[in-house]
């Protein structure tokens, strides 16, 4: 491969924050002096191509937008094609190939934070500094609008990218325009406290026991709170006798699938291709999810403990914790909690002196909703467009690097420390018999108490909004959504539904990521169903037809149906928006197209929304 | 002569496409199967000499046991497998594909796509009238993540002006369906140069060089086997564009003809497509042993030479 470089070279700044990533380039053959197109020759086409995600993110950070000097530096570093590389990055809302202010706010205006006052905020913003997505020159910061944050239960949140040598990013909930002008004048308050999870302290929780009660940076506390005791009882059990457990358990995938984790667990062990890979998919993107941050943020060892005992179990030797962009404060976390682990031996080349070798590196994410599905996960890692690959073949035989991977969302992972605790049997004894164990859910919105709360299987919808105060103000329930954007709305009709896999699948809804988001009766419904329309228009890859054309096609229809102007009459657009969501559900390559009308549709028909008479 | 592929011979499994059985190699595709039987499937990222993207997803098929439609183009055919291709499913899918992919960009020159249309009913103008063409560059430069709140009453489309900016051919990307065709070919399918690829995001996707850079800033060889490739005129020659802006271009009065590049010792086989006694484009076949359908500049671009000698001087 004989590739063109760009011919532009990177500022000093921009050369560090490679260099930081990359290891310095010694030679002119790896770009060590690039003075001219003749001096280069790739050092390999597929070296460490999955560096260039890292190395972009980090010139990103450092300066603010990514130069063509400093994407030639990266292509001529990776032998990537400049052309390919470019089409990698603007794949990403986080990072930036035009030059802008070093401080750029994403204010979530998403379901929740609208709810709690995300459109005064932008307001706000609009009028002290620049028109959205303007260059402020005066101010140095520019804002834009973005899709959910992540921080639903605290909203409204934003997140600051701010470029430069020690600022990183930061997130905040609840935040206001004064926030901001702190955080940039330099007495901001940082995170910020992290308030307890509202059932802190209760005995019968498994998942979240240690929250707020662990120091999340010591790996001592993480031990004194029974830290590595699963670990230690999987080394005695070896890898079959962990799977049995994990069968036994019946623990099903949390993120929105429910695979059985131990069957896949065991697919991949019996993979006689090596290498195998584990990975944690902990880019958590569906609005109003919360849940994999808080456990990564507050108890990260709980997650590396999990992610090593699946790593024994399925025969990996290298495992990836992959972490949404706007997640700074957990992959801070997560990092120095690998960093230790590393060095006192909980990973590495002989794991706790049990004879396997296991280590784990962190990869962040740049902003991407798509990059969650597993197989996008696999290419985002690899250095590709986070585009979803077709199924089959399925990871556990072509994976990442085309290798037998594993991979699990983080609440799936650490489920495995209760089920090693106690074993799979007395694991699945709670719950129900379709769904063992407990689930996460992530309350927000109009709701008394928002957090994450852990619940067994098997209550019910009502007793799970009662648990967190219910509905403020006494005011009467109009909505739910249930699974976030990719779920669907229940109505006060429904409040007696068991939140269990069995009982949701049945009445033709999905638990999702757990997320629960009520609504009262002064909510615009059909606002939040148009800004479910446009997140999926925004988050699509663009790669197959049916889901690039149409998510636009659908929020095109309900603009129209919101504005009350109809194309011929209201009955002919939902069929047409009946005809646009069978496409998409039946001929997209992935989920996000396959679901990106569920909610929708399930607005329209369970909530009445839309009604004839409103739109002709 | 043709060379006659010798492997392993491989097992013959049986499935059923549309109630009728066929036999044919394992490692076979639905596609393949489909021919088996009869059916004809409609293809447009489909082409036989790259690796199948499955991303038009005009070519679903249904398959017993399956919670979604398949593509055909890439899924491998399984023993046993029961195959619909006429049923309401797949009918309706590949109507509003096509419905989708028409409202949003520019098929009048492709050729299959008139067809498809009218085979499957599609409505494209269903979804509202065409919105008008993005400004230069605006596509080229749009962020991931965003876009323009709409009234929803024009259909957004992907027209935009047309990129001329070399002497050779020209980019119209208001006919780009995003097949990927253009970025293999370019690439390790064919030609390892690697000048463009798929940049941005959801309908603001596009082939785009590094920083949107016009052709001759990029790392563009000008072997035109992204021309070749393209299956709706959205990358045409320069000749044939140049002709059908002043209305003189008329497949009818075409002929092609076949003979060896004259360049190098390859061999390779040119289609010359000439008209008026003019050559206007070159081809290759793309079961050609030599050349796959794929050319380099010389021979893509390089028979000017032999109309300078026209002694009627155009």
């Amino acid at each position: 491969m004989d590739l063109r470089p760009i011919e532009d070279l990177p500022s000093e700044e921009e050369r560090h924050a490679i260099d930081a990533v990359l290891r310095p380039a010694a030679s002119a053959r790896e770009g060590g002096s690039p003075e001219g197109p003749e001096m280069w020759a790739a050092p390999g086409p597929e070296g460490r191509r999955d560096l260039l995600l890292p190395a972009l993110r980090a010139v990103q950070a450092r300066a603010g937008w990514i130069s063509r000097g400093a994407l030639g530096e990266i292509c001529r570093r990776l032998g990537i094609p400049p052309a390919e590389a470019f089409g990698v990055g603007t794949f990403y809302a986080l990072l930036s190939f035009e030059p802008r202010p070093p401080v750029m706010v994403h204010v979530c205006d998403d379901i929740a934070c609208r709810m709690a006052g995300a459109d005064d905020l932008c307001a706000e913003f609009e009028a002290r500094t620049v028109p959205e997505g303007g260059h402020g020159t005066n101010t140095g910061l520019a804002w834009k609008r973005s899709p959910c944050l992540g921080r639903c239960e605290g909203a409204p949140a934003i997140l600051m990218q701010r470029a430069g040598d020690a600022a990183g990013d930061l997130s905040l909930a609840p935040a206001s325009y004064r926030d901001v002008e702190a955080e940039t004048s330099g007495d901001g308050r940082g995170p910020g406290d992290e308030p307890p999870v509202p059932q802190a302290g209760e005995p019968a929780l498994r998942l979240l026991r240690r929250i707020g009660r662990v120091d999340p940076s010591s790996l001592d506390d993480y031990r004194a709170h029974g830290g590595y005791e699963a670990l230690r009882t999987a080394v005695a059990l070896g890898p079959e006798g962990v799977i049995r457990e994990v069968k036994d358990s019946n623990l099903l995938g949390r993120g929105g699938a429910a695979f059985p984790t131990g069957v896949k667990w065991e697919a991949v062990a019996r993979q006689p291709v090596r290498p195998h890979y584990f990975v944690c998919n902990a880019d958590e993107s569906e609005p109003g999810t919360f849940k994999d941050r808080i456990l990564m943020e507050r108890d990260p060892f709980a997650l590396l403990e999990s992610l090593t005992i699946a790593a024994f179990a399925t025969g990996s030797e290298q495992g990836f914790v992959y972490v949404r962009g706007e997640y700074p404060l957990a992959a801070e976390r997560l990092e120095a909690a690998i960093e230790l682990a590393r060095t006192r031996g909980y990973l590495g080349e002989d794991v706790c002196g049990e004879g396997f070798r296991f280590d784990v590196e962190l990869r962040q994410g740049a902003g991407a909703y798509i990059a969650g599905e597993e197989t996008a996960l696999f290419n985002s890692i690899e250095g590709r467009r986070a585009e979803p690959r077709n199924k089959p073949p399925f990871p556990v035989t072509h994976g990442l690097f085309g290798k037998p991977t594993g991979i699990n969302n983080v609440e799936t992972l650490v489920n495995v420390l209760e089920i090693l605790r106690i074993g799979g049997q007395a694991f699945a004894r709670v719950g129900t018999e379709g769904s063992t164990g407990t689930r996460l859910f992530c309350l927000s919105g109009c709701v008394e108490r928002p957090g994450l709360y852990e619940v067994e299987f098997g209550a019910t919808l009502r007793e799970v909004l009662d648990l967190a105060g219910g509905i403020p103000g006494g005011r009467p329930l109009r909505a739910v959504l249930l699974g976030g954007a990719a779920g669907s709305f229940v109505g006060p009709e429904d409040l007696d539904l068991p939140l269990t896999f069995e009982a949701t699948r049945a009445a033709g809804v999905s638990l999702g990521s757990g997320v629960v988001m009520p609504f009262d009766d002064t909510v615009d419904l059909e606002w939040i169903l148009l800004r479910i329309a446009r997140f999926f228009r925004d988050e699509s890859c663009g790669q197959c037809v049916p889901c690039r054309v149409g998510t636009v096609r659908q929020e095109e229809l309900l603009s129209r149906l919101k504005a009350g102007r109809a194309i011929g009459s209201r009955e002919q657009e939902l069929a047409m928006l009946n005809e646009i969501a069978a496409a998409m559900r039946d001929a997209s390559i992935c989920g996000l197209g396959q679901t990106a009308s569920g909610a929708i549709l399930s607005g329209i028909s369970r909530l009445g929304l839309f009604p004839a008479g409103a739109a002709t | 002569m043709t060379a006659v592929p010798v492997g392993p011979p491989r097992r013959l499994i049986e499935l059923t496409v549309d109630d009728r059985t066929v036999r044919l190699p394992e490692g076979s595709t639905l596609l393949q199967a489909c021919a088996a039987a009869g059916v004809e499937t409609p293809t447009l990222c489909y082409l036989e000499n790259l690796a199948p993207v499955n991303v038009c997803r005009v070519c679903m098929v249904e398959v017993d046991g399956s919670r979604v439609l398949v593509p055909a183009c890439s899924r491998p055919a399984e023993p046993g497998m029961t195959i619909h291709t006429e049923s309401a499913r797949v009918r309706l899918a590949r109507k509003v594909v096509l419905e989708f992919l028409a409202s949003s960009v520019d098929v009048s020159l492709a050729p299959q796509a008139a067809g498809y249309l009218e085979r499957y009913g599609a409505e494209p103008g269903r979804f509202g009238t065409p919105a008008p063409p993005a400004a230069a560059g605006v596509r080229g430069g749009a962020a991931p993540g965003e876009h323009e709140a709409s009234d929803g009453l024009a259909a957004a489309t992907v027209a935009q002006p047309v990129s001329l900016d070399n002497e050779l051919y020209v980019r119209d990307y208001s006919r780009c369906i995003l097949c990927y065709k253009c970025v293999e070919a370019c690439g390790v399918d064919a030609q390892n140069t690697f000048a463009i690829a798929v940049a941005g995001r959801g309908f603001d996707a596009r082939i785009s060089t590094e920083f949107d850079v016009p052709l001759p800033d990029s790392a563009c060889v000008y072997c035109g086997n992204c021309i070749g490739v393209c299956p709706t005129g959205a990358l045409m020659f320069k000749s044939e564009y140049d002709m059908r802006q002043t209305g003189t271009w008329d497949e009818e009065e075409q002929a092609v003809t076949d003979t060896i590049c004259p360049y190098c010792g390859v061999g390779c086989t040119l289609s010359l497509h000439v008209q008026g006694n003019r050559i206007v484009k070159v081809t290759s076949p793309l079961d050609n042993d030599v050349t796959r359908g794929h050319l380099c500049i010389k021979g893509r671009f390089g028979w000017e030479s032999v109309q300078s000698r026209d002694p009627t001087g155009a």
